[in-house]
């Protein structure tokens, strides 16, 4: 009687064969650990996006409390002059490599608040190097999730190649009345640059 | 108690206490500074009146505000409400804008205690017998008092500049 | 959060909490004095999201401050518009001569959006106070709910957050066709939903031991320390605004005031943090009831008049160039109690002064005396019994 055959019983369906550093690469991807950190509106929409219609756990996201297990901070709000020492300080004891992740107009760029506030900075890039940015006011879950994403080949090429982009990604479009996107003063209307 | 009753009852204590309306016709009492302490307790412990809670403790720069005569000063607001009694007072005491002293009320009205420091911080009133009068929203050694009319907008602070280039706020928002 | 010995061996800590951590909601910081177990002091310091609203509102004109009361409270922002709009129309018509009619359909679509961010309000109040005593999932199932609410307003006016949607003589756009049974079915599918809750938080046995008792306020130190809302009914003080100072609606409605009675049983007190706590579910339950009853008021959409809702009055447009001068103060009930704005204007366009007056600002207020005596463990059950926001303490 012939053995039946089952999906995933030949040996080349069960061994992968992979160099070490893509293999560090796919795993690092794969578990994003963001810091739980959210200073205002946006903070809502980020407990949303954890929360179960768009469930970040599924991308390997999972809030860490203390900077020092995180890999990711999503700066999810407005940063003020008082805040933006603390931002700073708990960027400082994320461990290398980290990633950052402005989320919504005000810490990209002040938003609603950069014309007439005395007390808010206008973008968090001030104080700390950018990764990714996403437009809005606050963003939807989904911006968040698309930011992610970008983000996440970047780690997987950082891990494999050693690059790092300089360049921050945009995402595009957002539904924020106030704009607050950095790559729209340049005319470029926030285009993704990937 | 309606408006008049109430007015009429305090100024039979304190006849310093002033009536008065705002232009759209609210009624207001005109309080002396020195007057306030006494007028607080009397509003609070008088059965009849019982002030209870404090609605608000707020205040406003007067220095832009269309008035004849053009005044110089910082109002404090009161706005009082009786829980038992159901009726509502306003009171204003006007302090000068150089140096605004106010008589703490916290004594009275705990609730005053963060409302008081509110109206420090952002309008520079120093409110006398205050447990602990120091800034609560700005960080200690933010320049100025923000809600003033003639606050300078800061040009940097912590060495990270505030304002973008060609940005400048020199004499606070243009009004009109 | 950092710990710094005070006393040479140590029995004396002082604990710096926040501005980031998990259970402070935001970037509250609380420096906790504590003596081993024991909470013997406690200062908080807020200013860390302090984005000088109240100094934005003298820089715009009247219409364009709306916006910036979605950000005061963007837990609630429909009430926080709401709180904004009606102490504009109160200053409008404090000179006779103005007329700003609200529509009755604009009356009604108010109460329903307002009593429907306070589901949603109260429902990550509830959540994140069962998460900061260490269970996760009601967080979740919050969360769940609130998505419901988000599609609504979604629907109703393109954002999920910040809404933007009541508007100075209305709304600003009206019901979609499909809205009333949206909402019916919202509702129905949450009274379910409440159950559940009530079963794993509100009558488990862990959660209420460790509320009950905890931090109770007595009625009268509320009133005196200035508490509103919830946290003034959980003390047992009757008083809500809805019903005792109506406005729009309300007062046809007919609001039933839940206020704290000792729901813990035995081992609570009046105004403990799980009264606060089922305060609030008996509020979502009453907010359920006036949807209901408002979507039976609901006159029919008049698509024949050019504005039904109100949102686009020319006539009030032209009146916002030049308000009454003078002062006027409005409160309204918003979840977190009452939202009160004081408005002075000098008969321009742009107002001379707004302030808000909120809940969580006298809530903060209280704090070093409720906690003082309390276990460290208990701070965060207390910061999250208050439910504090941040932005509502540091505007």
């Amino acid at each position: 009687m012939a053995e039946p055959i089952r999906p995933g019983n030949a040996l080349d369906e069960q061994i992968h064969l992979t160099a070490v550093d893509e293999f560090l690469a796919w795993g690092k991807e794969h578990s994003l650990f963001y810091l739980l950190f959210a200073t205002a509106c946006c903070g809502i929409e980020l407990m949303q996006a954890g929360g179960p219609r768009y469930d970040v756990d599924r991308l390997g996201m999972i809030p860490r409390a203390t900077p020092r297990q995180a890999d990711l901070m999503i700066v999810a709000g407005t940063i003020t002059h008082k805040m933006a020492s603390r931002v700073r300080t708990l960027w400082e004891q994320m461990s290398e490599p980290r990633w950052v992740v402005s989320m919504g107009s005000c810490a990209n760029s002040g938003g609603p608040f950069s014309k007439w506030s005395y007390s808010v900075l206008n973008g968090v890039d001030k104080y700390i190097p950018v990764d990714v940015y996403i437009p809005g006011c606050p963003p939807r879950p989904e911006a968040l999730i698309d930011g992610v994403m970008a983000l996440r080949e970047r780690v997987r090429r950082y891990r494999t190649s050693g690059e790092r982009d300089a360049t921050p990604y945009l995402v595009a479009g957002g539904d924020c009345a106030f704009g607050g996107h950095p790559g729209k003063d340049d005319g470029s209307g926030g285009e993704p640059k990937r | 108690m309606n408006d008049a009753a109430i007015t009429a009852r305090i100024q039979a204590v304190f006849p310093d206490v002033q009536p008065a309306t705002t232009p759209n016709a609210q009624p207001r009492l005109c309080v002396p500074a020195a007057t306030l302490p006494a007028l607080a307790r009397f509003l609070l412990d008088q059965p009849d009146l019982a002030f209870t809670s404090l609605m608000d403790l707020t205040g406003y720069d007067l220095a832009k505000y269309p008035s004849t005569p053009p005044s110089d000063a910082i109002r404090v607001v009161y706005l009082l409400h009786s829980l038992c009694h159901l009726h509502k007072l306003a009171l204003w005491v006007d302090a000068p804008r150089a140096s605004p002293v106010v008589p703490s009320v916290a004594g009275i009205w705990p609730a005053a205690i963060y409302f008081e420091r509110e109206v420090f911080d952002l309008l520079g009133v120093r409110f006398d017998g205050h447990p602990s009068l120091h800034r609560i929203l700005c960080p200690d050694d933010w320049i100025g008092h923000p809600l003033r009319k003639d606050y300078v907008y800061p040009a940097e602070y912590l060495g990270v500049a505030h304002l973008r280039e060609g940005q400048h706020f020199e004499s606070g928002p243009v009004r009109g | 959060m950092t710990i710094e010995a005070l006393t040479p061996a140590g029995e004396l800590m002082k604990l710096s909490m926040g501005p980031q951590h998990p259970a402070t909601h935001g970037v509250l910081r609380i420096v906790v004095e504590c003596d081993g177990e024991v909470v013997t002091n406690c200062t908080p310091d807020h200013g860390y999201l302090h984005r000088s609203i109240e100094k934005i509102g003298e820089c715009i004109e009247w219409p364009l401050f709306v916006p910036y009361t979605d950000r005061v409270d963007y837990v609630c922002a429909m009430n926080a518009n709401l709180a904004y709009c009606l102490a504009v129309e109160k200053l409008l018509a404090t000179d006779p001569a103005n007329r700003v009619v609200i529509p009755r359909r604009a009356e009604c679509i108010r109460v329903l959006v307002a009593e429907l961010n306070r589901i949603s309000s109260h429902l990550v109040a509830v959540g994140s106070m069962a998460m900061d005593v260490g269970a996760y999932t009601p967080f979740l199932h919050g969360i769940a709910q609130r998505e419901v609410v988000n599609d609504i307003f979604e629907r109703l006016c393109g954002q999920r957050l910040t809404y933007n949607y009541v508007t100075i003589g209305g709304v600003a756009f009206d019901l979609h066709e499909s809205a009333p049974a949206e909402i019916t079915r919202f509702l129905d599918e949450f009274e379910r939903a409440m159950v559940k809750l009530n079963k794993l938080v509100t009558t488990n046995a862990i959660f209420r031991e460790r509320c009950a008792g905890v931090a109770p306020v007595t009625a009268d130190e509320a009133i005196a320390w200035g508490l509103v809302g919830p946290n003034l009914r959980g003390s047992g003080v009757d008083w809500d605004l809805r019903r005792d100072e109506p406005y729009g609606l309300y007062g046809e409605l007919g609001v039933r005031v839940p206020v704290g009675d000792r729901f813990a049983g035995r081992r609570g007190v009046r105004g403990d943090c799980y009264d606060r706590y089922v305060v609030r579910l008996l509020e979502m339950q009453e907010s359920v009831r006036l949807c209901r009853e408002t979507l039976k008021l609901l006159p029919p959409a008049a698509k024949e008049k050019a504005d039904p809702i109100g949102g686009h009055q020319f006539d009030v447009s032209k009146l916002l160039r030049k308000p009454p001068k003078g002062e006027v103060h409005c409160r309204t009930e918003a979840p977190r109690g009452e939202m009160g704005y004081f408005l002075v204007s000098d008969g321009t366009k742009v107002p001379y002064r707004v302030r808000v007056r909120t809940g969580s600002f006298s809530a903060a207020g209280i704090f070093h005396r409720v906690m003082r005596g309390a276990f460290l463990a208990d701070v965060v059950a207390i910061i999250g019994s208050f439910d504090v926001v941040v932005p509502e303490i540091d505007r």
